[in-house]
């Protein structure tokens, strides 16, 4: 068995979680709510962050808009996720919502949330 | 001259809630003044996610939070103006003057009959901080770093060192990291974080970025450019210590030392200041020294949480409303309390409540000036326990609030305390 320490990152509130892992039978105690539960037991098993990165955008010259990956994507794939927006542009308009990348590294879309016209 | 009934003076997150709220409250003939070319504030910079959980439920960005209400905003038609910068206001007595001036109208005048204060907060500056060493270029606030990386898409520089831990300086030791910049320390003077904890999680931890508590910049090195900074431990009294001090190569200094409430406006129509926020002080419904001039959000004190600055600007946008529609008359006050705080608690918002026939509760916001665990937050009236709550944990880096019932003050205290007792 493995305890293990840890602050929950899905709100401001940052609850102080204390994590027991006994092979596939993980107890998580010190949450507020029930996503501090999930948070937990997805960083002790396959932990995902959300990417807030920007795209350049290829008819406006030296303009970029804030993008977001729609869900959370593995934590080990941000650096190569972030190699694939920085090579990528985006033609304007664009509005909040757009998918930029779809599907990108196979686990979530890529989407706007900014307007550009 | 231009007459308005409200004037809010600010178009970021506060002053976007001051007039939709005042607004919703049965005021229409609203001007919202924002100096930068479009509302939204410095949420517009802010394209990390975690806004909104508390406001709407959800996370997000925070170009997402500033559209939320940027559109509450264009739906009531409610005026604004940007790129326009106000240059003072007046409380005369026949009304209140706001001058201002622009590039279509030049300097000009309004008239209101209230005003919101909405203007925000900047970030304390190296000028403020006295950092020994040359001035090479290299050196930002985390703020400036911030908007260089995310609206001009620029990068500022390739090693960085930061000072502070506060949360934008947190944000941009992870945007850095994520652009391709070495951020190598991050010090704190403090034994403890300024940020929050989620952030020290998401932001340093995950990219193993050293946190240095108790650690300052003790210099900083080169002559065009900067090529590196001495950091060194700090005593108890925040005195460097010589021999626990080290060198790092880096060519980018970020400062993340504390926002300041931009208040020139305010100090200059004489309205009173308090001198631990650098806000304005104020009673419960967000009424400054002058009848009819309101503040809220960072301009007041600065908060942690945009969701907070929101509803504190919807308290004040509406008591700014019902000022209005009392023909610009302050209600019958029964008698003024200013709240005491003891235990540690460093200020409290309001700084003074008005006590009138009929009350409602009021929540007095607080910040503590240390870490504290496992202490109890009392609420006192005229020396007597009115009401406790336990806390586990309370830490400088978050606001709290306790509640003041309405059936106390009915009671028409002569004092209220909020006091930690431990």
């Amino acid at each position: 068995m493995e305890n293990r320490e840890m602050i929950c990152i899905n709100c401001p509130l940052g609850c102080s979680l204390s994590v027991s892992i006994d092979g596939d039978n993980i107890k998580v105690s010190g949450n507020t709510c029930p996503r501090g539960e999930k948070y937990a037991i997805a960083e002790v098993t396959h932990p995902t962050r959300t990417l807030t990165t920007t795209v350049r955008v290829a008819n406006r010259s030296g303009s970029f808009v804030a993008v977001k990956t729609k869900n959370p994507i593995s934590k080990e794939k941000l650096f190569d996720a972030m190699r694939i927006v920085n090579a990528a542009t985006v033609t304007a308009p664009v509005h909040a919502g757009d998918v930029i990348i779809a599907d990108m590294l196979g686990e979530s879309d890529l989407i706007a949330t900014a307007d550009k016209e | 001259m231009l007459s308005y009934d409200l004037v809010i003076v600010g178009g970021g997150p506060a002053g976007m809630a001051a007039a939709v709220s005042a607004h919703d409250n049965g005021t229409e003939n609203i001007l919202i003044i924002e100096r930068d070319d479009s509302l939204g504030g410095i949420l517009r910079q802010c394209i990390h996610n975690g806004f909104g959980l508390h406001r709407f439920g959800e996370e997000l960005t925070g170009p997402e939070y500033a559209a939320r209400y940027r559109k509450m905003v264009m739906e009531r038609n409610i005026p604004f103006v940007c790129n326009t910068m106000v240059l003072s206001i007046e409380d005369t007595d026949n009304g209140k003057v706001v001058t201002a001036m622009n590039s279509d109208r030049g300097v000009f005048t309004l008239d209101a009959q209230a005003i919101v204060l909405a203007m925000g907060c900047r970030e304390r500056p190296r000028g403020a901080l006295n950092i020994p060493g040359t001035r090479p270029a290299g050196i930002y606030t985390a703020g400036t770093a911030q908007r260089y990386v995310n609206i001009k898409g620029m990068m500022p520089g390739k090693n960085i060192v930061i000072l502070g831990s506060g949360d934008i300086g947190l944000i941009m030791a992870r945007r850095m990291t994520l652009e391709g910049a070495n951020v190598k320390a991050v010090c704190e003077l403090m034994p403890y974080s300024g940020g929050l904890n989620r952030n020290i999680v998401q932001c340093l931890k995950d990219f193993n970025i050293p946190l240095l508590l108790s650690h300052t910049v003790a210099q900083i090195h080169g002559n065009e450019r900067v090529t590196g900074v001495t950091i060194a431990e700090v005593d108890e009294k925040f005195r460097v210590i010589p021999e626990k001090s080290q060198y790092i190569e880096c060519d980018t200094l970020l400062l993340s030392c504390g926002l300041l409430p931009e208040n020139e406006l305010t100090q200059a129509a004489g309205i009173d200041l308090d001198m631990i926020t650098g806000g304005a002080s104020v009673n419960q419904n967000r009424q400054t020294s002058k009848n009819g001039i309101f503040s809220a959000g960072n301009v007041l004190h600065v908060h942690d949480l945009v969701d907070y600055v929101s509803e504190e600007a919807e308290l004040a946008g509406r008591s700014a409303s019902e000022y209005i529609k009392r023909g610009a008359v302050d209600k019958k006050i029964v008698k003024t309390v200013s709240v005491g705080k003891a235990g540690g608690i460093r200020y409290t918002v309001p700084q003074r409540i008005d006590i009138y026939d009929e009350n409602d509760d009021v929540k007095v916001y607080f910040r503590v000036g240390a870490v504290m665990n496992d202490v109890t937050l009392t609420v006192k009236a005229d020396g007597e326990v009115v009401s406790g709550q336990k806390k586990r944990k309370m830490a400088p880096g978050e606001m709290e609030y306790a509640v003041v019932k309405k059936a106390v003050l009915d009671t028409m205290p002569d004092a209220i305390d909020i006091e930690i007792v431990k």
